[in-house]
């Protein structure tokens, strides 16, 4: 709420400026947007009296103005407004002002006429369109005729005022009102507030029961509502401190009657709504849920058809406005009205703010009553508008007030103790200094050794509980004079548990073999949702009703995710990426029960590995590369059970050629290669090479344990065997027979060469090995090794068929 | 000429030729025809057996020390010239030491999971247990738990991807504050507990909103947990991530699982509290929601509020990586440029 300093200052002796009054609003009460005043920005704007206007010699459109601006003589002044009239007092922008959007007036030659200065709008010294009066939408402002030439205006217009724009929270609906705001100040400084209520007098002898009746049929809808009828008025413009009042709360005026109720709103929080009394089809007011597709037409001209969720007040059965939130244009206030019927209600507050939300229909009153109405000011507002009517429009306000519904005022009894409170808060409060804070408030209470029994008053409908009245000590004590402590020391023991610890070792071996962590967004497409799934799952689980088609469904993969994020890259010419992603993937299971969700991690890479350099050839992403990784990483995990890479040529999304299935026995846990060429199109990507891993499989894996094996003394002996095999014939193969029938020295295996090409017979390839053995007890033999070594190449060449070269 | 001139012409003759040579080979060469058997020490010495039983031992005496003194020359110039060779070889193989390094691969952690990982750390020093939960929430723990029934106008503000009528894309971590009291002994002492994780919010990306965003929560449940603890523990996590040096400012606010609710605001590190655009002028920036936790929370996970309190806090990562290195675009965190994420290394 945009919170006028000098509206405040009628009300409250303010011992602080508006900044330190911010600044403790925000410290006690709610928070602060903004602070600000409407002339910031704006200089040597002075009013200026016109004191004649002729035609400009050269332009059909501009006057030349002789304006007094209090120097004596006379300046001449171009001016384009179709409004402008000798003898009015104006705006001036004096030669060397700033006006709005930071725009610098000059004296300046305007079509060969002399102009010094400029006469203004509202809109050009920083108005908006929405409060700027529509009256002067076309044309220049004109100040009050006692305006004394060559003063600032900004008295005048009250821009001297400060704003603090306050951001009310959800159970702080008091503090949208002036009354709740100096409650709230006054508790907190301690002051004695002199709130000025404007009692009514009922000029007309007519009965308002003889004019209008209500008949709230269902209580809930409309818990109290209450009307006057108000005849013989004049629609005219506001005075201008009304005005003011307004638009320095960001509310347009618009004429004396709607200008009232916007009014009464601010200063009291109660929404009215006025009604041309002539124009209600039936003098019978009611309130009832609109029907399915009943139209209505709004007072922004806008036809709506409403649903039967909404509330709509009636007249008979006609609807005459969306209860709350918006009248209807029909029976809206216009220049001939003559006679009002106003309206103080308090409506469902749900019902109004879905209700406003269904119809984008956010007004200052729908925000009012979703927060709720203060039930002590209801009649006090009606009856206030009702003058204010009365005096701005030579009204007559008719006898009594019509009540459809009423809800008591009632106050709520809440127990308390001194022990509890520092309890909670943490404090050592005396029960004296809890009672002034009660007092502050003007909660009543009574207190016997240290109980407290509190009437929270029908204003603070916000607390109920012990809990509210501890936020209402602990806030007007000041949340800075609060101890400040740590919990007491317990034998908690914090820290990671087995499974998050896996999780964390993960992406630090993966960083530290050269990936870079990203995190992608867990909603996609439907299309990608099935992509690159370790374990196909079928459709994946879908949002109700999403926002973009980007994110309408869970990932089951994540690999999806990292290739939008290597096609981002690409399409920002970013070629070498080096990716991976720890996160979770989530598999459907029966409706209306949550999916499983599972932690996956997956890498993606492509272009350069690591960067060619001035002397060295670097690395580019392969196979081999993202395998390297995989496996590397499986061996920092310490999976127990052997790891083996079977190739799959089945993945649609995958390279045929290019890919394996990663096993931990017999159980699939994920699978790397290179994806499929027409994927890599479709992302519009290079080759990228790319692994999956179920993560819940890898942390229930048993892990190795750590020992330490001593490292053996003796000497190792090796072996080389170069092999010519036929093409089809795998490492994995040559490995198979060698580990089995290696014997109980052969301590390592490792393949040093492969070869395929010209000379070599066709269909064929060559693969290297050195075997290496050892005897951990003592030196091995010669002759022990060479017949080891003879049994494996026997079993190669019978069972592969190898040749040995 | 006798045995000791021709002994003394023959060592004047081999210090100059060893004092002239100018590589190794030479000195090798000098040292063989010099004294090696074929030469003229050798030589001369073999003409000793002419000489007197009194003259042999002076001249064999002096050629003793004719042939030290040469071998202790050659010596002593060989080891110059190797000296030498070696400050040329290495001179040679001098190298532009500021051409770069060989490019290494190294992996960098997301800044948002450094964000994480450090409030992590933070509150597993300080004695808390990481708790992670689930994405897809039921309603019934994402809101109503929390004390937020159906009609909430609180839900309003968190608009929510649903899947069912009762389940959706968790909106916020604190559902695992329900989760937790549910399943927390309170025999074994207080529920500490800090929760990171993904959240989801019905909201059109742009560079201040995300679908997907991250949040750390926080809870300490106990007999004796107060709102001084709840100030305390903020102020350590604010100095923790923006250090000491900035103001901490606790103002009321208003959420349905505490009560009484705090913010917290840090002094605005940009301007230090004079105002700018940043802090929109307040010179403070939000960083974190608290409160003590509602008594209806704790009844309804069944943990009797007569009992049992404590407080409740929520932080977002993703705001703290905005604001401690001025992202300005929210998206950048989630489209993974490798120009982005590559720059945030890590301090070890």
């Amino acid at each position: 709420m945009k919170v006028s300093y000098q509206w405040l200052q009628e009300y409250l002796d303010l011992p602080e400026k508006p900044a330190d009054l911010a600044e403790r609003i925000a410290r006690t009460s709610v928070d602060i947007n903004d602070v600000y005043s409407p002339s910031d920005g704006l200089t040597k704007l002075v009013v200026g009296f016109v004191d004649s206007v002729k035609p400009h010699p050269d332009s059909d459109h501009l006057t030349l103005c002789q304006v007094n601006i209090g120097e004596g003589k006379l300046v001449q002044i171009v001016c384009g407004a179709p409004n402008i009239q000798a003898n009015k007092n104006v705006i001036v922008a004096l030669p060397g002002a700033r006006i709005g959007n930071n725009i610098k007036i000059k004296r300046s030659k305007m079509r060969g006429e002399l102009s010094e200065g400029m006469i203004c709008a509202l809109q050009e010294i920083g108005f908006s369109e929405q409060t700027a009066p529509k009256a002067y939408d076309e044309g220049i402002w004109f100040l009050p005729e006692d305006a004394k030439p060559g003063e600032s205006v900004f008295p005048y217009l009250g821009m001297d005022d400060t704003i603090i724009d306050t951001d009310v929270t959800p159970n702080r609906g008091d503090m949208f009102s002036m009354l709740g705001n100096v409650n709230d100040i006054a508790a907190f400084y301690g002051l004695t507030p002199h709130f000025k209520m404007l009692p009514v007098k009922e000029n007309s002898e007519q009965q308002a029961e003889q004019l209008i009746k209500v008949n709230i049929a269902d209580q809930n809808l409309a818990p109290t509502y209450k009307m006057r009828v108000i005849t013989d008025v004049t629609i005219k413009d506001s005075p201008l401190w009304l005005q003011i009042r307004l638009w320095n709360a960001g509310i347009r005026p618009i004429s004396n009657v709607v200008d009232v109720t916007n009014y009464i709103l601010l200063k009291y929080g109660q929404p009215l709504h006025s009604f041309d009394y002539a124009k209600l089809p039936d003098k019978t007011i009611g309130v009832r849920f609109a029907k399915a597709g009943e139209p209505f037409v709004t007072l922004d001209e806008d036809e709506r058809e409403l649903t039967s969720n909404d509330v709509v007040v009636t007249a008979g059965d006609h609807p005459v406005a969306l209860a709350g939130t918006m009248g209807g244009l029909e029976t809206a206030i216009t220049d001939q009205t003559t006679s009002v019927a106003l309206e103080a209600a308090i409506f469902d507050p749900i019902l109004i703010r879905k209700q406003a939300r269904r119809h984008d229909l956010h007004s200052e009153s729908s925000s009012r009553f979703e927060r709720g109405i203060n039930p002590e000011t209801v009649e006090t507002a009606l009856n206030e508008a009702a003058e204010l009517i009365a005096q701005l429009g030579d009204a007559k306000v008719t006898t009594g007030i019509v009540t459809g519904s009423e809800r008591a005022i009632k106050t709520t009894e809440v127990p308390l103790t001194v022990a509890r409170t520092n309890h909670v808060l943490g404090t050592e409060l005396t029960v004296d200094q809890i009672a002034g804070i009660f007092k502050r408030l003007a909660f009543e209470y009574t207190e016997t050794d240290g109980e407290f029994l509190v009437s929270v008053p029908a204003r603070r409908w916000d607390i109920s509980i012990e809990a509210d009245l501890l936020e209402e000590i602990a806030r007007i004590y000041g949340y800075d004079n609060l101890p400040s402590t740590l919990p007491a020391q317990t034998s908690n023991i914090g820290g990671l548990n087995e499974r998050q610890h896996f999780l964390r070792a993960s992406r630090r071996v993966l960083e530290g073999l050269g990936l870079n962590q990203a995190i992608s967004y867990s909603l996609t497409t439907v299309e990608q949702a099935q992509q690159f799934e370790i374990v196909r799952h079928g459709e994946p689980m879908k949002l109700d009703y999403p926002m973009s088609q980007d994110h309408v469904a869970t990932r089951m993969s994540l690999i999806g995710g990292l290739l939008n994020d290597v096609a981002y890259n690409a399409a920002r010419k970013q070629v070498n990426v080096n990716l991976y992603e720890q996160g979770r993937i989530f598999i459907p299971t029966d409706k209306d029960v949550r999916p499983e969700e599972q932690e996956h991690i997956a890498g993606a890479i492509t272009g350069q590995f690591t960067n060619k350099t001035w002397h060295h050839e670097g690395q580019e992403a392969d196979f081999y590369l993202i395998k390297g990784i995989v496996e590397q990483y499986l061996t920092n995990m310490a999976i127990k059970m052997q790891v083996t890479y079977r190739a799959n040529s089945s993945r649609p999304e995958m390279h045929p050629g290019r890919t394996a299935d990663i096993l931990i026995g017999e159980s699939v846990v994920g699978y790397v290669g290179q994806i499929h060429p027409q994927m890599a199109k479709e992302y519009k990507i290079a080759s990228t090479y790319v692994f999956e891993l179920n993560l819940e499989q890898l942390v229930t894996q048993p892990k190795k344990e750590r020992h330490y094996q001593m490292i053996s003394k003796y000497p190792t002996i090796t072996r080389d065997i170069a092999l010519l095999v036929d093409e089809d014939i795998t490492n994995a193969d040559i490995l198979d027979v060698i580990n089995d029938k290696g014997g109980a020295y052969l301590t390592d295996v490792t393949l040093f060469d492969v070869y395929e090409g010209a000379h070599l017979p066709a269909h064929k390839k060559s693969l290297a090995y050195t075997l290496t053995y050892q005897d951990k007890e003592g030196t091995l033999v010669e002759e022990k090794v060479n017949q080891a070594f003879d049994k494996v190449v026997q079993q190669l060449i019978k069972q592969l068929n190898v040749e040995v070269r | 000429m006798g045995l000791k001139d021709k002994l003394d012409q023959l060592l004047q003759q081999g210090l100059s030729e060893v004092k002239a040579s100018s590589d190794l080979e030479k000195i090798n060469d000098i040292r063989v025809k010099m004294l090696g058997k074929k030469g003229p020490i050798t030589q001369v010495l073999r003409g000793m057996r002419e000489l007197s039983a009194e003259e042999r031992p002076k001249i064999g005496q002096f050629a003793n020390k004719v042939r030290d003194e040469l071998t202790s020359a050659i010596e002593q110039r060989r080891n110059e010239l190797e000296q030498a060779k070696i400050n040329a070889q290495l001179e040679h193989e001098k190298i532009d030491v500021t051409l770069p390094g060989t490019a290494m691969a190294q992996g960098q952690p997301h800044v948002i999971q450094q964000i994480i990982d450090q409030l992590v750390d933070l509150f597993i020093g300080m004695g808390y247990e990481v708790a992670t939960g689930d994405e897809v929430e039921e309603d019934r723990y994402n809101f109503e738990m929390l004390n937020l029934p159906k009609d909430h106008p609180a839900r309003d503000m968190q608009d929510t991807f649903y899947i069912t009528p009762e389940t959706l894309m968790r909106t916020q971590t604190s559902p695992m504050q329900a989760r937790m009291l549910e399943t927390h002994d309170f025999s074994k002492g207080p529920l500490k507990m800090v929760s990171p994780g993904k959240v989801y919010r019905r909201d059109t990306d742009d560079a201040t909103h995300s679908h997907q965003f991250h949040q750390v929560e926080g809870m300490v449940i106990g007999k004796h947990v107060t709102m001084a603890d709840l100030k305390g523990t903020l102020e350590v996590v604010a100095q923790e991530l923006f250090g000491d040096e900035l103001d901490v400012r606790l103002r009321p606010s208003y959420f349905p699982f505490t009560e009484p609710s705090v913010e917290a605001d840090i002094t605005c590190f940009n301007c230090h509290g004079r105002g700018c655009a940043i802090c929109k002028h307040t010179g403070w920036i939000e960083v974190l929601g608290a409160g003590m936790t509602h008594p209806n929370v704790l009844k309804m996970a069944g943990v009797d509020p007569d009992v049992y309190g404590g407080f409740a806090f929520g932080l977002g990562p993703d705001r703290f990586a905005m604001l401690r290195y001025g992202v300005e675009d929210i998206r950048d965190f989630y489209q993974n440029d490798i120009r982005f994420l590559t720059q945030f290394n890590q301090k070890g």
